[in-house]
């Protein structure tokens, strides 16, 4: 094990896999020169040259495309996307040509590619940078959606994207760049669609994603002074979603809460709640709640902002809810 | 018989030298792959009006001599993107009438296996690599193809059809910008046949001479007559040989018309344009064209054309005959090809 940031676990599966594999390009804006927006593509044009680190014009929905028609013939692109705010500009081709050419094709074509970048909000940033994009992906049949929220998996999990047949949709955040944890050295790949218990718990589970995890191991410390002992579920891809790791908790805690960083209405914590309600209805001991952002565009002002973001607390609160302690 | 180019700096010019010569056999297979164009489209016609088609259906009939001279000048290893409009640019390609007539009826034998239809014919086989059908859609996909090939150091030449009024949408812009600024190996073809859909050109464009955009982008351009099939062939030898040799990509206006509606929904005159306009167009046919040189030159008779077009007749007829008899895709192919591992 080696410790490190988020941030620099995604630059070694990147660099790893283009020393694998030579198919494997990276473009996008500020990628090469600037050495990335948020640095993850440091030190990448210096070892793989500009046919390799691709800088764009700010173009999303060309580049986007252009990476799409690279796929098309063969080579395995990673486009960065300097927020998943921007790619509102190229989710045409996302979901009309990316997600589709497979099956339109009848399965002749294959897009085999990485759409990358930060999800979400990070600090003040307003309403037009601060939006949690991953409901919208995981409506589409044809693309994966993929969101770790330590750096192990980050690194296993855009390794793994990266090799994937199909495209990837891989969500990443500005508040988990710094993010320090113990990456496994060597080759290690996690497997798309396979969720992971963060925390083992009796009484309740708290299933969460991205920035929710660590508010919601913060909660689960916070219920342990008050002996509730809750599990908390990390499901790392949305789509496939592993509803099997989600039901098995569940059986054991007969309780729930859904954790995640987006607005609520049609979010995937109705995913969540849906498939539990489906296939384990008997099992529940109470009602499954949801936290989620406020429904609101997302305020500049600090104390707003803050108001408006999933915290530990408001976890902890929807967790005793549950437990008809509150 | 050739289009005239113009020079960004210099101003409209004719080309210094004549079209480049052709055989009789050339023509004689371009001659019989118009009509094949024409023929498979007036069947298709047909077949929608029976209802044994669905969908959307867009038709070539008027800008043939567009795809037969383009493919003409392209190898087999060479990309090909389109829009909806494709029909023809995908029999001009090789791609068997029987397999897109079937794709039309979407039938299990169709070349998108009955799930793309009209709109959606893929043969990755010939690297006809998709209509897509969301205006100007696939011009980014055919300028990765062309980024592909840089970045892979071959030297094939990456093919994207769009019609004028997918000139006015950004992903036109982009991608012609990042052609010219990393010099892809690119020939994007527009075919101007002066109707978005029902919207005439001079009241979507503000500046119509739509080849002048690529000079935003430093690129090479021309404005070609895209009824005659030599013309279109030998514009685009030039721009095939730009893209080969020096990687360079070229913006070709091909000035066409069609003579039907946008689609089967629409008639071909009457709300938008007047029939006398449709049939002063038809004066320029791209078969009439073909067959006044070819007589001229000495290369075929009227009895020879008539064999030509009745030859083409049949094989038209075969391919309905095949499309009508190919089964309905498997019930279970409604949840393949989502993903690879779906088989």
């Amino acid at each position: 094990m080696v410790t490190m940031t988020y941030r620099d676990a995604l630059n070694e599966a990147l660099r790893e896999e283009m020393q694998r594999d030579e198919r494997v390009f990276l473009m996008g804006e500020e990628v090469g020169e600037y050495d990335g927006a948020y640095k993850v593509s440091r030190g990448l044009l210096k070892e793989f040259g500009p046919m390799r680190v691709v800088d764009t014009p700010i173009a999303e929905l060309g580049f986007t495309g252009l990476g799409a028609g690279a796929a098309m013939v063969g080579l395995r692109p990673v486009i960065e996307l300097m927020t998943w705010n921007f790619a509102l500009l190229a989710i045409d081709q996302i979901v009309n040509s990316i997600a589709k050419l497979r099956y339109m094709s009848g399965g002749q074509v294959s897009v085999p590619m990485v759409i990358r970048g930060p999800n979400g909000a990070a600090l003040q940033l307003a309403a037009q940078h601060s939006q949690a994009f991953e409901a919208w992906y995981a409506y589409i049949p044809g693309l994966k959606v993929v969101m770790p929220a330590t750096p192990a998996d980050a690194k296993g999990l855009l390794k793994s994207a990266i090799r994937d047949d199909d495209p990837v949709v891989f969500m990443e955040g500005e508040m988990l760049y710094n993010l320090k944890g113990e990456v496994p050295e060597g080759d290690i790949t996690i497997p798309i669609g396979s969720a992971d218990v963060k925390r083992a718990g009796s009484d309740v589970t708290i299933v969460c994603h991205s920035k929710t995890v660590a508010p919601a191991l913060k909660a689960a410390d916070r219920l342990a002074e008050e002996d509730i002992s809750a599990e908390v579920v990390d499901l790392r891809t949305i789509r496939p979603m592993d509803t099997d790791t989600i039901l098995t908790s569940v059986s054991k805690t007969n309780r729930c809460v859904v954790a995640e960083e987006g607005w609520p209405f049609c979010g995937v914590g109705a995913q969540v709640v849906d498939n539990i309600q489906r296939n384990i209805f008997d099992e529940l001991d109470a009602p499954v709640i949801r936290v989620t952002g406020e429904d609101v565009p997302m305020p500049y002002n600090k104390r707003l902002e803050k108001a408006a973001k999933v915290d530990a607390t408001k976890i902890v609160a929807a967790a005793k809810r549950v437990l008809y302690l509150e | 018989m050739s289009g005239s180019t113009v020079s960004k700096k210099k101003g409209p010019k004719r080309p210094a030298k004549a079209a480049a010569a052709v055989t009789a056999e050339q023509c004689r297979d371009w001659y019989h792959q118009l009509c094949l164009l024409r023929r498979f489209e007036e069947k298709a016609a047909e077949a929608y009006s029976l209802g044994k088609i669905g969908g959307f259906c867009h038709l070539y009939i008027g800008q043939e001599a567009v795809g037969v001279g383009v493919m003409a000048a392209l190898r087999e290893d060479d990309y090909i993107v389109t829009s909806y409009r494709e029909h023809g640019l995908a029999l001009a390609r090789g791609v068997p009438a029987r397999s897109i007539m079937a794709e039309l009826y979407g039938k299990a034998d169709g070349c998108s296996g009955g799930k793309g239809g009209s709109m959606h014919l893929f043969d990755v086989s010939r690297n006809f690599l998709g209509g897509h059908a969301i205006v100007g859609g696939q011009i980014p996909l055919g300028t990765g193809m062309a980024f592909a090939a840089k970045y892979r150091g071959t030297d094939q030449v990456s093919v994207s059809f769009f019609g004028e009024a997918a000139a006015n949408i950004g992903s036109f812009h982009e991608s012609l910008n990042m052609a010219s600024l990393w010099k892809l190996p690119a020939v994007y073809v527009l075919e101007n046949n002066g109707y978005g859909m029902g919207t005439a050109i001079a009241r979507a464009t503000a500046n119509m001479d739509l080849f002048h955009r690529a000079y935003s982008y430093d690129m090479e351009a021309e404005a070609v007559d895209g009824q005659d099939v030599l013309a279109v062939r030998d514009a685009m030898e030039r721009a095939v040989e730009r893209a080969r040799t020096k990687s360079e990509p070229t913006l070709l206006e091909m000035q066409t018309y069609r003579y039907v509606g946008h689609s089967m929904s629409d008639a071909a005159h009457g709300t938008y344009r007047t029939k006398d306009e449709v049939e002063e167009y038809r004066k320029r046919d791209p078969l009439v064209i073909l067959a006044a040189f070819m007589k001229k030159q000495g290369m075929i008779d009227d009895d020879g054309l008539k064999a030509m077009d009745d030859e083409v007749k049949a094989e038209v007829q075969e391919a309905l005959d095949y499309a009508e008899q190919s089964p309905d895709p498997a019930p279970e192919a409604l949840y393949t090809d989502v993903y690879a591992e779906d088989g």
